[in-house]
């Protein structure tokens, strides 16, 4: 991801003192710990134009439950507003605002690849800017994965207090990656990938996982290549 | 089974029912097709009706019903007046005592003997049939899903479609049982028998009993949407019809039902409309052809007010459509709705289950989410069920049901996480843990596929890791790390990287 915003120009900034945004906290009830964690997120990042990250998931835990956090305070409620309001996940910040063509860019990736739609990408409100994304790009073959929309399980602790059920889950994710043929499974939230790749690699489905980042400074050269098992 | 699906012994464990349904390949199918059908339809008709102004629709009927809410006290007033003013008797029961005490009044004031039922999800709540069973009524859910379940002897799980977890050759059986039919699964003659056991019932009926879509405040009528017309038959032919509704179903006028009404059946069963959708103000009048003498109407309350308080209230605006059911990935997976233990099932009865009967009694309710939302796009009232999942599981921690070994393990999580140094520390230590743990325990059988990487998969975790596992293998962390990087390109301690 630096590489690739570094490649368009843009300067690049990371604040060595953040750590986590505070969703586990969150899902799971723990408000009093999410809201400090989201105060730390609020200055670390304070003074910086732009916040990107690579993953859905956080990006909707600063955009939906910050401002939430702090309805007691309008001070901390409006700061919690203005770091959502500048916070996107990567692709978001690609094709909505910055409007990148990268097939304009030379990008080529000759393979195969499918696409994980997850879930926190349709809590911020993205549709198929990935897809779109992918058809940009020169040499890649694009593989529609049936039932798209479904959750693919994981859910934090979800997935190790109800095994069964997000097993179940999970497997369903599995067939219909295993169906598309790909070789490459684009998924960009970290979480479900080591869910689907963990159930990928038990279930014997041979297949790479990557996020949209890598595949796009592959593309561009900007780094190398990686066929399995990532 | 021998415990009762819907009304299990207390506190309710959610796992050995779901393990079960796990194991049934068949249920399993029956649940997948029909909600994942369901569902797709629903998208389909909705974006063929709505297109781009179907999230504003949603969001219109969202605000009718929470403005209803808003103000439950007049608009209920309102309703009672004119439902008294067109002739109907109206009833308030606090809760599902009084509300089958009141049932049971009437029938027993009319002498009822037999009861045609259409279905009511507020009696199912509310336990009514037994009730007026042990008086002598005899009586017969006549919508066509229900009457089956009744026959067999089941439990409604899903609210909309209660035999979604039966095929018909279970159908078959209970019918050449339990009413000497000839053994057949051809869907129509099925369905032909049960006709003509219902005709001879309704014939000889003397109380009908119907829940209600919609209450609507400006005329005091009751809205009843159906497929099978049993509940015009229900209510028309016997001489006392009783409405049992919730105090949450009403909407202010008729013209807000036009937003319902285009929103309900699709959200429902991805249909344009209900086949019958019928209306009745009050009891028959004199120029009436039909109609029952007596119209009663029973607004029940059975924790419903303790949800109206304000970060709950949004659950009340749910018309019962079961979208969210349909929508829901863990519903599928469990085998419907008998997993969770309860009359409402799926995303809406995770959350107003626990709220109706103490979460200490549904611990895993809130918990056996994903909170992936697919519920929350499905709600054609736009009520935001993920966060409600959430808020739930707030209080399971505030009320100390979440296990305590759970809560320091959260605390201390946090605490590291706000200590720049000990996040470090810890980091360090996860990934030196599970990559020796990778070298030691699996790399021999499963560490064949190596890459620049270095992948190794462990297939068993101790301790908390064992969840994970048991239906996944996990990958150790690669041996550098992002923050490695970073300060290898030795751009000041701080913060910038390096240009293009
Ligand atoms: S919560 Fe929404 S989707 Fe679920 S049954 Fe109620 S109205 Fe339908």
């Amino acid at each position: 991801m630096v590489k690739v915003l570094e490649f368009l120009g843009h300067e690049v900034v990371f604040p060595r003192r953040q750590t986590c945004c505070g969703q586990p906290m969150y899902n799971n009830g723990f408000h009093g710990e999410a809201r400090a964690l989201a105060r730390r997120m609020i200055d670390v990042f304070e003074g910086h134009e732009t916040v990107v990250t690579p993953s859905a998931s956080c990006a909707a835990m600063v955009r939906k439950h910050y401002a939430e956090l702090f309805a007691g305070s309008d001070t901390e409620r409006r700061r919690a507003e203005q770091l959502a309001a500048r916070t996107f996940e990567f692709v978001e910040l690609l094709t909505k605002v910055l409007e990148v063509d990268f097939r304009a860019l030379g990008a080529r990736w000759p393979g195969s690849a499918t696409y994980h739609y997850s879930c926190h990408s349709r809590d911020i409100g993205l549709t198929d800017e990935t897809i779109r994304l992918l058809s940009r790009i020169d040499g890649l073959e694009y593989r529609p994965l049936e039932r798209l929309e479904q959750c693919c399980g994981f859910g934090g602790t979800f997935a190790i207090n109800y095994p069964r059920i997000s097993g179940e889950i999970v497997r369903d994710k599995v067939a219909c990656i295993a169906k598309t043929g790909a070789g490459t499974v684009i998924c960009s939230d970290a979480g479900c990938a080591l869910n689907i790749a963990g159930a990928c690699h038990r279930l014997g489905v041979d297949v790479a996982f990557k996020s949209a980042a890598e595949l796009l400074a592959e593309g561009l050269g900007l780094l190398a290549r990686v066929e399995r098992g990532a | 089974m021998t415990e009762h699906p819907l009304h299990p012994r207390l506190p309710f464990d959610m796992k050995p029912r779901a393990a079960l349904a796990a194991e049934d390949a068949l249920l399993q199918q029956f649940i997948f097709t029909a909600t994942h059908e369901k569902d797709r339809g629903r998208v389909r008709v909705c974006q063929r009706a709505f297109g781009e102004r179907y999230d504003a629709l949603r969001g219109l009927a969202g605000a009718i019903k929470q403005h209803t809410l808003d103000h439950l006290d007049s608009y209920l007033e309102r309703f009672i007046d004119r439902a008294e003013a067109a002739g109907a008797r109206v009833h308030f029961a606090a809760d599902a005592e009084q509300a089958n005490a009141i049932g049971a009044r009437i029938a027993e004031a009319h002498g009822c003997r037999l009861c045609v039922k259409s279905k009511s999800m507020v009696t199912e709540e509310t336990g009514l049939v037994p009730v007026l069973e042990r008086l002598g009524v005899e009586v017969v859910e006549t919508d066509l899903g229900e009457f089956i379940i009744q026959l067999d002897h089941d439990a409604p799980s899903h609210i909309v479609t209660p035999m979604i977890h039966k095929d018909r050759r279970s159908v078959a059986r209970a019918f050449v049982r339990e009413l000497g039919a000839e053994y057949t699964e051809d869907p129509e003659r099925l369905t032909r028998i049960a006709r003509e056991h219902m005709r001879t019932k309704y014939r000889r009926a003397d109380l009908g009993i119907s829940g209600a879509n919609f209450l609507v405040a400006e005329t005091g009528s009751i809205v009843l949407c159906t497929n099978e017309g049993n509940a015009d038959f229900s209510v028309s032919g016997p001489p006392v019809h009783v409405v049992f509704a919730g105090i949450e179903k009403v909407v202010p006028a008729l013209r807000h039902l036009a937003v319902f009404l285009k929103l309900l059946a699709r959200s429902a069963t991805a249909q344009e409309q209900t086949v019958y959708t019928t209306i009745i103000t009050g009891p028959r009048r004199p120029a009436d052809h039909d109609g029952p003498g007596e119209v009663h109407v029973v607004l029940v309350d059975n924790g419903r007010t303790e949800i109206l308080r304000a970060p709950t209230r949004e659950l009340l605006r749910c018309i019962r459509c079961g979208a969210c059911l349909n929508a829901c990935p863990v519903y599928r997976k469990v085998g419907g709705g008998h997993a969770y233990g309860a009359v409402y099932s799926g995303p809406i009865g995770a959350v107003i289950t626990p709220l109706f009967k103490g979460i200490e009694n549904y611990p895993d309710l809130p918990r056996a989410s994903s909170l992936c939302g697919a519920c929350f796009e499905a709600c054609p009232v736009k009520i935001d069920l993920p966060r409600q999942l959430v808020w739930l599981r707030r209080e399971s921690v505030e009320q100390k049901v979440t296990r305590w070994r759970e809560r320091l393990m959260y605390r201390l999580w946090a605490a590291t996480l706000e200590r720049p140094w000990a996040f470090g520390l810890a980091r360090f230590l996860q990934r030196w843990l599970l990559r020796w743990r990778a070298r030691s325990r699996d790399s021999g059988s499963q560490g064949q596929r190596e890459s620049p990487l270095d992948p190794r998969w462990m297939t068993a975790l101790p301790g908390p890791g064992r969840g994970w596992t048991e239906c996944r293998d996990l990958l150790a962390p690669p041996s550098g790390t992002f923050r490695k990087w970073w300060r290898s390109r030795g751009r000041g301690a701080e913060s910038k990287g390096g240009g293009p």
